[in-house]
């Protein structure tokens, strides 16, 4: 995007190539992101936005391509990234409650066999205030809504206090208080200076929600603003026949799949 | 009962082995649970069927039974397995469950085809080595109690340390290692753990039924919390109930294998959580639902004859 200040860019990725079993999923990718920004990466099933996002994180491996987060590795930066997984990732029924899994965001911080203490669960508490989950904070994971469980997830991501943040599909089918809570704090963030990187399925609120665009399908097919990317034309190119555009009222609806 | 129960304490060898299998159950329980909450509950089974060509080879070197070479031999074949099943699962199609399933049987024909051979041989026949199949806690001398005890107290320790490393393993490995946790080597930890657990207990509860001690009494303790260190306390309880009443059942003596009876208690401490465990269990489920129907059919009722009457419902 923003090739003059990739120096000290949030995150720069370079010739990105990664395959499964021979199998090309994400290939020769390269993008730097602007900072202070709420970035979507979006593209049909399949494209390989969650795996670029984990290869990015170290979760998969690459087969070739750089990243460097800040100017530096992200080994030495991890401390400055905060990630939101996907919510069906992990084991809902596991036994502890929101507070507990919020002040997982500050074990890194913590360092070894150090337990987290008043300070940590005044954080956790402020933190799952912030996303309208202080009343919940003593239940049981299991007993939350799809909602309230992404809720959490992001206020665990908050409490590492990182600058940048790695979402992945964090509205995927949640209910309309959790998309607008989500979005209150993707701007309070963007205030703080922050920069959001988002996979998004939902074409339909790309121009309301955020100010950059990445179409991924296998291949960057474009990275920039939202008023000059998120065009029929590319994205056509980035869905292929898949995607319909449907008008009606004179307004521009997209429909991905 | 209680005369046999004095007398069985009274015996000071007797109290030894009691208070060793108490103290494995109680260290198995609590490593079983991460395991268990990890869905590795398998893993456990295969380490401790792949332990037997492990002692037997243990045997077949040194011609002599010696607790702590055996518990290196069953250390030596349970990683050797678990190395197998990782290369299974990772050079071909084959998914997890069945390549521990094709590990574990595998190891266990080769330790049976090398046990039956020892059994027939001179110095083999006296080994006591056919006892390592469903366990005989009274065979244990001092110096196995003492490993025992070593073993479970490494476990507890642990999972203190690290209670906080292995939660975020256990509940979300991928954010554990996105905040830089190295979690391959809390990974090969745990492992490494539930091995020696296995490695431990299997002189006294035997190779075929040892896995149970690390499931059962993890998936009992379930039932009565939503709090992971209180349900690590109650699986260490449950594990050590187990544990100490089958080592003390199978010294009644006509030849009942500790093994066995362990695993009955386990299974019936399983079976009592989950029917009368508070909140999870069946019973208090099926009572919630009845006051939740109940209290729904008394308002509409109530709503009912408020509509009767001509009035709005209150």
């Amino acid at each position: 995007m923003n090739q003059t200040s990739t120096k000290n860019a949030p995150l720069t990725v370079n010739g990105m190539t990664i395959a499964y079993q021979r199998k090309a999923v994400v290939e020769d990718v390269s993008f730097t992101l602007p900072e202070g920004k709420l970035i979507a990466l979006i593209g049909p099933n399949g494209a390989g936005k969650s795996t670029l996002l984990k290869a990015i994180l170290g979760l998969v491996p690459s087969i070739s391509g750089e990243v460097s987060i800040y100017g530096d590795t992200y080994k030495k930066m991890r401390s400055r990234v905060g990630y939101v997984p996907q919510r069906e990732s992990v084991d809902w029924d596991f036994p502890t409650d929101a507070l507990d899994v919020v002040m997982m965001g500050r074990y890194g911080h913590l360092g070894w066999i150090k337990r987290p203490g008043r300070k940590e669960k005044e954080l956790a508490m402020n933190t799952l205030d912030k996303v309208g989950m202080a009343d919940f904070a003593r239940r049981q994971i299991s007993q939350l809504s799809g909602g309230q469980q992404q809720r959490v997830f992001l206020a665990r991501a908050l409490v590492q206090e990182a600058d940048l943040y790695v979402m992945d599909e964090p509205f995927a089918g949640v209910d309309a208080a959790t998309e607008k809570a989500i979005i209150a704090l993707l701007s309070e963030l963007k205030q703080a200076g922050k920069t959001v990187l988002v996979v998004h399925h939902d074409l339909s609120t790309v121009d309301e929600y955020f100010d950059h665009v990445l179409l991924l399908n296998k291949k960057l097919i474009a990275a920039g603003p939202v008023n000059t990317t998120f065009t029929p034309e590319l994205l056509h190119e980035t869905y292929g026949g898949k995607l319909a555009i449907v008008s009606s009222d004179g307004k521009k609806a997209l429909v991905g799949e | 009962m209680l005369d046999w129960l004095i007398s069985l304490w009274s015996d000071p060898n007797t109290r030894w082995i009691l208070l060793g299998c108490m103290l494995l159950g109680l260290g198995s329980g609590v490593i079983g649970s991460f395991t268990f909450l990890r869905r590795e509950s398998l893993l456990g089974d295969t380490l401790a069927h792949a332990a037997l060509p492990g002692v037997c080879i243990a045997f077949m070197l040194n011609e002599v039974k010696s607790a702590s070479l055996f518990l290196l031999g069953a250390l030596f074949a349970g990683i050797a397995a678990v190395l197998c099943v990782s290369a299974i699962t990772r050079w071909t199609k084959i998914k997890s469950d069945a390549s521990m399933g094709i590990v574990l049987t595998f190891f266990f024909g080769v330790g049976t085809v090398m046990l039956t051979h020892i059994q027939h041989s001179g110095s083999g026949s006296q080994s006591g080595l056919d006892k390592y199949l469903f366990g005989q806690a009274a065979a244990m001398v001092t110096s196995d109690v003492y490993i025992l005890m070593g073993v479970s107290v490494l476990l507890i320790v642990a999972a203190i340390l690290l209670f906080k490393e292995f939660k975020l393993i256990s509940f979300d490995p991928g954010f554990a290692r996105g905040i830089g946790l190295p979690v391959g080597i809390l990974e090969h930890t745990m492992l490494i753990l539930t091995t020696v657990a296995v490695a431990a207990g299997i002189q006294a509860v035997g190779v075929v039924l040892v896995a149970a001690l690390l499931i059962t009494p993890a998936a009992a303790a379930r039932y009565w919390t939503d709090r992971l260190p209180v349900m690590l306390a109650f699986a260490g309880l449950f594990g050590a109930l187990s544990g100490a009443s089958g080592a003390a059942i199978s010294t009644l003596g006509e030849g009942i294998p500790t093994g066995p009876v362990t695993v009955l208690v386990a299974t019936l401490l399983f079976v009592l959580s989950l029917l009368f465990a508070p909140g999870r269990g069946w019973f208090s489920k099926i009572l919630r639902h009845r006051n939740l129907k109940s209290t729904y059919a008394q308002s509409a009722e109530r709503s009912a004859l408020n509509a009767a009457e001509g009035g709005t419902p209150k």
